[in-house]
């Protein structure tokens, strides 16, 4: 069996190069709205999986959760400057259960800051639920689990 | 001949002036390493509650030097170096775990969760040839160990048998505040860790600013939840090394950390999801925050419902991790158990109310690679470093710098023949 068609498989490599290239664009209050209403966003470090339920270090279970964060880092954060660069790929699909899909991808984030030098900021594995919500496809959780689980500096724009 | 680095400057007396090269030098990190970490200082090193279970282990760091906290068949705590007696291969490479015997993989060598040597392979040689002499004695060939001081299940060690008991180093106001926390039994939830290109004693002067508190970290203010006039008191040991502090909230989710005057602007917005900082007091002292620093590289932290310790690692004079352990209770429901997985957005690499504090100290450790001989400038407050009058100012910094000072001696890096 097929796990998703093709047409169903082009929308969620979109939605996924979209999140990313919102957060690069500094477009970072368009980025609650790829979730559903409930929508379900963590970064959890690799060496947290073996507990249950595991610590994450940045944890929203709403999109007005998200929107706080992003008014947070708009308003009151200070954090290093720089440009993110978010690159996913890997992008499979596990299941799909009656348009609901499990996805797995990979990313990887680079930083530049602005003396233009580059860094690798982290790479990890994103686990997605995605499904149709107001006509869109959408997150209903998004959980970017970190390789890279020794931050550098600090994590203000989200993997 | 040798070429001598010259002999570096040092803090003023009452801990006002720092010289930046203090945060810079190679040769003032390797002192560090022996004067401070190996010296009669307690490290902190773990939390029992991490290694519950005889045999379970867990690798930390006193320091830079890697080191294996363990528990004996019996129960008993026990911290060696995580380094071979044999070619000096790492012992164990997992994080933690449950091994009866930590074998090198180098030639195999056994130890068992004291840190002795149990298992030496062709000890006796293979067929006449190799092996040790008759009068090798395992015991000269443990794994070096540390000592070991637990305090209500945080677990501390020390190279130096000099160190005095950890209760007389601890003093009564820092073992209230560890009571406090850890008088229920614990329950780890999982760590966070990051990684700052600063010096590690930068970080330790963090947590004993109160004078940043409201000026950087701008969540509190934004979001309408800050007030100045919280009530806040704090206290130290004689030594004046490590210093406690508890701010009151009268609304308990007035989770403020300062208290002067010219606060952010603010700016009136409200969170839109305040489930954020919903939760119920784990105390009825009406505490919202308390910040325990032990020198010289532990913290211990309770922000409304997160509870964590935070131990600075050293790796590099520019350079070091900071590793925190984040815990609840063993008897926490569902919902506290929730409550403490959703605040900790407040706190860590990502925590809104924290992540400033590694981007104010890499500020830092970029500006000053020159100018060694230049000043950090400590007279908030006065000189004195009398904690019961300065509660807000640069007090307590002063009072390690202090400390620092006379652990590291009068000549920080005398030249050394
Ligand atoms: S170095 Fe460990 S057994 Fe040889
Ligand atoms: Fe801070």
């Amino acid at each position: 069996m097929i796990a998703a068609t093709s047409e169903a498989y082009g929308a969620i490599c979109a939605l996924e190069y979209r999140y990313a290239r919102l957060l690069d664009d500094d477009r970072l209050e368009e980025w609650p709205n790829l979730f559903v209403e409930r929508g379900v966003y963590k970064v959890i470090p690799r060496e947290n999986l073996s507990r249950d339920p595991p610590l994450a270090i940045f944890f929203c279970d709403s999109r007005a959760m998200m929107q706080d964060r992003v008014r947070s880092l708009r308003e009151a954060n200070v954090y290093n400057l720089h440009y993110s660069r978010h690159v996913v790929s890997n992008i499979e699909v596990l299941s799909d259960r009656n348009g609901t899909f499990e996805v797995a991808a990979c990313y990887t984030v680079y930083q530049t800051d602005l003396e233009g030098q580059t860094r690798l900021f982290g790479v990890g594995q994103y686990r997605d639920v995605i499904a149709l919500a107001d006509d869109e496809l959408r997150f209903r959780e998004k959980i970017a689990v970190c390789d890279t689980f020794n931050i550098p500096n600090l994590l203000a724009i989200p993997l | 001949m040798t070429s001598e680095a010259p002999a570096i400057a040092r803090p003023t007396q009452d801990g006002s002036r720092v010289p930046f090269e203090l945060f810079t030098r190679q040769d003032v990190f390797d002192r560090e390493q022996e004067t401070i970490f190996r010296g009669p200082v307690w490290n902190y090193v773990a939390l029992e509650a991490e290694i519950p279970q005889p045999c379970d282990f867990k690798t930390s760091f006193v320091g830079d030097t890697p080191i294996i906290v363990s528990r004996a068949e019996d129960g008993s705590l026990h911290a060696f170096v995580n380094r071979c007696a044999h070619r000096g291969a790492t012992v164990q490479r997992q994080a933690c775990g449950n091994v009866r015997q930590h074998r090198c993989v180098y030639h195999q060598w056994a130890y068992n969760a004291r840190g002795e040597l149990v298992g030496v392979p062709y000890r006796r040689g293979v067929a006449g040839m190799g092996g040790y002499a008759a009068d090798f004695d395992p015991k000269e060939h443990g794994l070096q160990k540390l000592r070991v001081a637990s305090h209500k299940g945080v677990i501390f060690a020390t190279f130096s048998p000099g160190t005095a008991p950890l209760e007389d180093y601890l003093d009564t106001p820092l073992i209230e505040a560890i009571d406090r926390l850890f008088s229920r039994p614990v329950k780890v939830l999982g760590h966070m860790r990051q990684r700052v290109r600063g010096n590690w004693k930068l970080y330790a002067e963090n947590t004993r600013d109160p004078y940043h508190a409201a000026l950087l970290h701008g969540f509190h203010a934004t979001f309408g939840l800050y007030r100045t006039n919280q009530k806040r008191k704090g206290g130290a040991d004689r030594a004046r090394a490590h210093s406690t502090g508890v701010t009151y909230g009268d609304d308990w989710r007035q989770a403020s950390m300062g208290n002067v005057e010219q606060d952010k602007v603010v700016a009136g917005y409200s969170l839109a999801d305040p489930s954020l900082l919903e939760g119920r007091p784990d105390f009825n002292d009406g505490v919202t925050v308390q910040i325990t620093s032990v020198f010289p590289g532990l913290v211990v932290q309770q922000i409304m419902n997160t509870l964590a310790t935070r131990q600075i690692r050293p790796k590099a004079p520019d350079d070091f991790e900071l590793y925190w352990t984040y815990f609840g209770y063993q008897d926490d429901d569902a919902e506290m158990t929730n409550t403490r997985l959703k605040q900790a957005n407040l706190v860590g690499p990502a925590g809104l109310i924290s992540m400033e504090d590694s981007e104010a100290i890499e500020l830092i450790q970029r500006a000053i690679v020159r100018d060694g001989r230049e000043d950090s400038f400590l007279e908030f407050g006065g000189l004195n470093a009398d904690l019961d009058k300065d509660r807000t100012g640069e007090a307590t910094i002063r009072a390690f710098w202090r400390y620092y000072a006379g652990l590291m001696g009068p000549s920080p890096i005398a030249a050394e023949p």
